[in-house]
């Protein structure tokens, strides 16, 4: 993907957050009025998106509905993300048996299944916003420890932090100062691809109820509540589903960008050069 | 008086026995400059990283090396930064990768001021730029602010000699510091470290026998983790005893008589780091092993062989190579 297409996803994204902050400007109704003689209306006419079985504005709903699923996203990747990373820099600095064992806690958390724990949080702790982010975080940080992990050993490797530490400088220093600096690029492609899918985990715990509570607006709750009215009601799933849909597309496409721009590796663009080379070949005879 | 660095049977292991420095013994005396020569993989890098606790994860260093009396070996984390850069400096052979790829130099070298002297902020990196001057870097406050791929690698080299010697500590180690350098830089980073290192001591390991008479007072000659031979520049140069300097010595080629088919060249290979070696590490490379060089020679008189050669043997034997 060249820059210019990396450009789509990048204004659908920034369009999702002014959604979310304008939200009460931009939303036509009031996400929560209750108006039971407009219930199950269909798109078009007052309600552009339709209302739903409670005479809500679809519209508003899934607008108020970003904000939602963009604070829980941006929470879970930051909060899991800073301690993952800490973790996995930890581990790998260390090194050992310390190292070890804390990559062994890692495979372990990894393989706990997602909704048993969330299941498990919020009997705990009970539904709410946060709970949400804890939990979303509680079960992705070891994605990011495992590559903060593999990125603290090569830079551990490199010349440099040999002879950082010769000098004589301190454990702290050279960590911050010269491992962290090669951790944290891999750690941001890993946070972008990981955007997408906290969304759909926040949506999905919101179907279910586990999430946030009604009558607060989420996709997953709008969607679980179309459910019932899928086959008179179509309006009632499918915006919600839309919104859901370009939003999860929009954070890959821009996380695949991300690892490419990044990642030399994995670079699927043809440098310059090797174009102009093959360009050249094609001229000559065959 | 004791001498400044004074090494002991120095041992790295890579466990269940697989040693790569296999019993070091060496002396570097205040304000010498003694240079370590072998091939590769003889283990003399490996003994300089071990002094300063740099050796990779999972080497055990046994043994004993003394810095002014104190022992290095064993000495945990915080005892050894505090030696560090500040008593003992390291210079690496790649200066391109001995520094951040993205920090400006001025700024890595202002870093290494922040660890080692309690100077603000703001005079480090006006320090910074008066030690590249020292080392002889032109336009030094404006290739202060340039990043370490901007710099030539003679300069990158000179801004590591910089910072190696900033916080005046008692003893450089060099770890081929001019290898990666071309022939006339290498002159030039030579001169600098040779002008540079008249009150400090220096380690200089290489496997170049030409800079080791250029900056050395000693030499001590290393084969398979251990020292074989010691001793002045001139007697080892001129003179050498053991079978492995001799024949080091012969396969330099010399300008002034090219030579006339191949190159002399040792036959075999240095022993494989954890083969275990019974007798003489050389011997099966050596002409002159017999059933004495099954026992390890120790080094006496500057020279651990059963056979050396002496003054009339190396003469007929420097006959033979011509």
């Amino acid at each position: 993907m060249n820059r210019r297409t990396m450009l789509i996803p990048l204004a659908v994204l920034v369009m999702y957050v002014v959604a979310a902050v304008f939200a009460p400007l931009l939303a036509p109704d009031d996400p929560n009025a209750v108006t039971l003689a407009r219930r199950l209306l269909p798109p078009g006419g007052g309600h552009l998106l339709g209302t739903d079985a409670l005479g809500r504005d679809v519209l508003s709903r899934v607008i108020f509905g970003t904000r939602i699923s963009l604070l829980v996203a941006a929470g879970a990747v930051l909060t899991g993300g800073v301690f993952g990373v800490a973790v996995g820099v930890i581990a790998g600095w260390r090194g050992g048996r310390i190292g070890a064992v804390i990559m062994r806690l890692v495979d372990v958390v990894l393989s706990v299944p997602f909704f048993l724990l969330a299941i498990l949080v919020v009997a705990v702790l009970g539904p709410s916003l946060l709970n949400v982010v804890v939990c979303l975080a509680l079960v992705r940080w070891p994605r990011y420890a495992r590559v903060a992990h593999s990125a603290t050993l090569q830079a551990r490797g490199r010349g440099f932090v040999t002879a950082a530490t010769a000098t004589g400088a301190p454990a702290w220093w050279i960590v911050l100062r010269h491992v962290l600096p090669e951790v944290l690029p891999v750690a941001i492609v890993v946070g972008t691809l990981e955007l997408g899918l906290m969304v759909i985990y926040e949506a999905s715990l919101s179907f279910l109820g586990l999430g946030v509570q009604p009558p607060t607006a989420s996709w997953g709750s709008i969607l679980s509540d179309g459910q019932q009215y899928i086959a008179s009601a179509w309006w009632l799933a499918a915006f919600p589903g839309i919104a859901l849909f370009v939003l999860v597309l929009a954070a890959n496409l821009l996380g695949d960008a991300a690892r490419d721009r990044l990642d030399p590796a994995k670079r699927t663009e043809i440098p310059k050069a090797r174009r102009g080379t093959r360009r050249q070949a094609r001229r000559q005879p065959a | 008086m004791t001498e400044l660095l004074d090494i002991e049977d120095l041992r790295v292991d890579f466990g269940t026995g697989r040693e790569a420095v296999r019993g070091v013994d060496l002396r570097v005396g205040r304000g010498e400059t003694v240079a370590v020569v072998g091939e590769s993989g003889c283990g003399k890098s490996l003994t300089a990283l071990a002094l300063l606790g740099l050796a990779p994860d999972g080497a055990r260093v046994s043994g004993s090396a003394r810095l002014d009396g104190a022992e290095l070996v064993g000495l945990g984390e915080r005892e050894l930064r505090g030696i560090r850069g500040d008593r003992v400096s390291i210079i690496f052979q790649d200066p391109m990768s001995s520094l951040n790829p993205t920090t400006r130099v001025g700024t890595q070298i202002a870093e290494m001021l922040a660890i080692h002297t309690p100077m603000r902020r703001s005079a480090r990196f006006r320090a910074a730029v008066e030690l590249m001057e020292s080392v002889g870097i032109t336009d030094a406050p404006e290739r202060a602010r340039q990043m370490p791929h901007e710099l030539s690698g003679g300069m990158r080299q000179r801004v590591m000699i910089s910072m190696a010697l900033a916080a005046r500590p008692d003893l450089l180690i060099a770890d081929e510091p001019t290898t990666a350098l071309d022939v006339t830089v290498q002159a030039q980073v030579l001169a600098l470290l040779r002008e540079r290192t008249r009150d400090t001591a220096v380690l200089f390991i290489t496997h170049d026998m030409g800079v080791v008479a250029e900056i050395a007072d000693r030499v001590a000659v290393m084969y398979a983790g251990r020292v074989v031979e010691t001793g002045t520049v001139r007697e080892v140069l001129e003179k050498p005893q053991h079978p492995y300097t001799a024949a080091l010595l012969r396969s330099v080629p010399d300008p002034d008589r090219p030579v006339s088919g191949e190159l002399p060249s040792i036959p075999g290979q240095v022993p494989a780091v954890g083969e275990v070696v019974e007798g003489c590490p050389f011997s099966p490379r050596c002409p002159r092993a017999d059933d004495a060089c099954t026992t390890a020679p120790v080094l006496e008189a500057g020279v651990a062989c059963w056979h050396p050669h002496t003054d009339a043997q190396t003469e007929a034997g420097a006959e033979d190579a011509r």
